[in-house]
């Protein structure tokens, strides 16, 4: 007995070092081929991809529905930002004054955030719901249903063009290393994303409500009877999910400095891809899937295949799904492809 | 009036039984009727002013490219359960090739004809190509395989210049030929308009006979409950496949004469939002219900190619600021958007449901949930 638990603690250990381990390797090999410019820059829609890859993984984990209108929840929040950092901050560019920079920042990300966590509550209860019991392809039907009206709203409102969303963070602080110039920007866009990634992490696995969420993906029966409100749950994980969206709309907004209403079918389409990469239901998966998208795309771009970047992400959505749909971390919610 | 009905009733009777013995006929009877009705709404009041007899003939073919592409895809939706999203792109597929073959791009001028059905297989092939890998995966998963195939397409096209013209397209694109008897052109809509009809009338025939053969039963034993189809000796996998070849075969022919009609095609006509109005026009008119489908695309079409339109010159009209500045056109992808999500809350069926329910819409148990 003595033997055996030690071999499996052993495995064990194993296993969390190996995916640190390879994750250094890829990311050392990336630098290596990208340079460092380029590699910042993946990193950084690596960021984004991730963070709106959570929302889609976290909603199939738990109810198996695609929420197609995901994408455009994150679309959204760039117009959302572009409210906040106006109206309510008052502020159309860049803010040098570093204590008001932190509020304001603060202030953008959480109203952003909270809005957009309303509006996907608020989806999920008008839309989704009624639909609980019915079978499946009606409320993936549904979902790119509310996608359209999403798209056509802002269309409606903002119009057609390309919009520019204030760069409240300035853009031209940076340090150099070495020889290469690193805008703190990237930095702090890659940093809040990781936060809200552990802190999601943190969430999941350590409180009450994360520990609903899990078993509610598990088996959501079986949790009802021991006490789960299961509408409540699943309310909880599409708040949570459209907040990480506006996160990430916010993100979007201060890295590129502009948004128009098409943006989130692609971003969408790709992060998806993220998630069925990391394996879906799996949060750690889908961050990591999220990155590696990033950087498929970018070294696309980098060896002069730009305009070929969609159809590659869009292959491998493909050949995973169809060689691997458990993705390369495994699916959470069992596989059921 | 009831006297009148029943003095008849014998009559319709007689009709409906003989139709229902007789029902390629009675398509062949119902898409003449229609299609020789149909012109003459241009000579109704309301209707008449909005456009020209031309006009509306014109309307009416793009609009039963769309009727059929609906009929294609309902095969693939409503027969067989299979959410195809990136319908556009075997669309697209049947359009490029009779646009390469059939162009000054190239210079090549083969005949229109024969590529009808060259379109159709070459659709049937990419159909079975795409279908064959993924068709083992479950229903919300090949929907985004679909979308996936239907974004790579349109960005292969654009991004293969020598082949394809990128942004531009192809061009000049040969228009069919009767040799001797009559030549189509762009100024006479007539020509398109009967082909168009007879197309339609072709397409529902062998829609509907499929649809009653031993391939369309085990579509439907497939759909509404996979494990006991294959528990009963259908093969599954063979059986998905058929439909997914038969739905692309019919967008690829479909494809053909869409580019002969236009003349021209280019990435930017097969977009996502061209599949999605697809669906959206099976979810309105009832999936699993060809005709239903075929009226529910025509009505889409119709509404947002010349109501919507017509709304725009209405309003300019009445002097209103705020409305004036208000482009109806726009609100169509609104109308899709809330046709599916509504029809999906509230009416699942259709809005001319299949006489045959849809298990899947019935209850999730043997439906995968």
């Amino acid at each position: 007995m003595a033997t055996a638990s030690g071999t499996v603690r052993t495995e064990r250990v194993r296993g969390q070092l190996f995916l640190p381990a390879v994750i250094t390797g890829f990311l050392a090999l990336m630098l290596g081929i990208l340079g460092f410019n380029q590699f910042l820059n993946a990193m950084t829609l690596g960021a984004i991809y991730a963070l709106i890859a959570l929302g889609y993984t976290m909603v199939y984990g738990i109810i198996e529905l695609i929420n197609f209108a995901h994408g455009d929840v994150f679309m959204v929040a760039t117009f959302v930002s572009i409210g906040v950092s106006t109206t309510l901050l008052g502020q159309s560019g860049a803010i040098t004054d570093i204590p008001t920079l932190v509020i304001s920042l603060m202030i953008l990300f959480l109203v952003t955030g909270g809005v957009m966590a309303l509006v996907g509550a608020t989806i999920e209860r008008l839309a989704y719901r009624p639909l609980r019991q019915a079978p499946r392809l009606a409320p993936l039907i549904t979902a790119i249903g509310v996608s359209f009206i999403l798209q056509n709203i802002i269309q409606f409102f903002v119009g057609p063009f390309i919009t520019n969303v204030p760069q409240l963070f300035p853009t031209q602080w940076a340090f150099t290393l070495g020889e290469s110039r690193v805008p703190i920007l990237n930095l702090f866009v890659i940093g809040v994303a990781l936060l809200c990634m552990l802190t999601l992490q943190i969430f999941i696995s350590r409180t009450k409500m994360g520990r609903a969420m899990r078993t509610t993906a598990m088996d959501r029966d079986a949790s009802s009877l021991m006490g789960v409100d299961i509408n409540r749950t699943i309310m909880i994980t599409f708040l949570i999910g459209s907040a990480l969206a506006g996160a990430a709309g916010v993100i979007h907004g201060l890295y590129y400095g502009n948004t128009s209403f098409t943006l989130g079918f692609q971003s969408g389409l790709k992060a998806f891809t993220a998630a069925v990469l990391g394996g879906i239901g799996n949060t750690a998966g889908a961050a990591l899937g999220g990155f590696l998208i990033a950087f498929v795309e970018v070294g696309a771009a980098a060896f002069g295949f730009g305009r070929w970047g969609g159809a590659i992400v869009f292959s491998l959505l493909v050949i995973f799904l169809v060689f691997r749909p458990t993705g390369l971390l495994g699916s959470q919610t069992g596989d059921r492809a | 009036m009831s006297a009148l009905l029943a003095r008849f009733a014998p009559l319709r009777a007689r009709s409906n039984a003989y139709f229902a013995q007789h029902r390629s006929l009675g398509i062949l009877v119902a898409v003449i009727v229609i299609g020789g009705a149909l012109p003459l709404i241009s000579r109704i009041p309301p209707f008449g002013e909005l456009q020209s007899m031309n006009a509306w003939v014109n309307a009416f073919t793009i609009a039963g490219i769309y009727a059929l592409l609906a009929v294609g895809l309902n095969v693939v939706i409503g027969f067989a359960g299979l959410l195809d999203l990136g319908y556009a792109a075997f669309f697209a597929l049947g359009g490029y090739t009779y646009a390469i073959v059939a162009s000054s791009f190239f210079d090549i001028h083969l005949p229109f004809w024969p590529m009808l059905i060259v379109g159709a297989l070459i659709g049937a092939m990419f159909g079975v190509f795409l279908g064959a890998p993924t068709l083992r995966l479950r229903g919300d998963y090949l929907a985004i395989v679909t979308l996936g195939f239907g974004e790579i397409v349109p960005i292969v096209l654009l991004n293969s210049d020598p082949f394809t013209g990128g942004t531009n397209g192809l061009g000049g694109v040969d228009k069919p030929v009767i040799p001797g008897i009559l030549e189509f052109t762009l100024i006479n809509p007539w020509p398109f308009y009967v082909l168009m009809m007879v197309m339609i009338a072709a397409i529902m025939i062998i829609v509907f006979r499929l649809q009653d053969s031993r391939i369309g039963r085990a579509w439907e034993a497939v759909r509404d409950d996979e494990l006991a189809a294959e528990s009963s000796g259908v093969n599954v996998v063979i059986s998905k496949l058929q439909a997914f070849a038969v739905g692309a075969a019919i967008a690829g022919f479909v494809g053909v004469f869409n580019a002969a009609k236009l003349t021209i095609v280019a990435p930017d006509q097969f977009k996502f939002v061209v599949s999605i109005s697809a669906v959206a026009a099976v979810v309105l008119g009832g999936m699993g219900n060809p005709v239903g489908v075929a009226v529910g695309a025509f009505v889409i079409y119709l509404v947002q190619s010349i109501f919507l339109k017509q709304l725009n010159g209405l309003v300019d009209d009445f002097n209103i600021p705020v409305l004036q500045e208000i482009d109806f056109l726009e609100f169509q992808y609104v109308l899709y958007g809330i046709v599916l999500v509504l029809m999906m809350l509230k009416r699942p069926q259709g809005i001319f449901p299949a006489k045959r329910r849809l298990r899947i819409f019935k209850d999730s148990v043997g439906a995968g949930k």
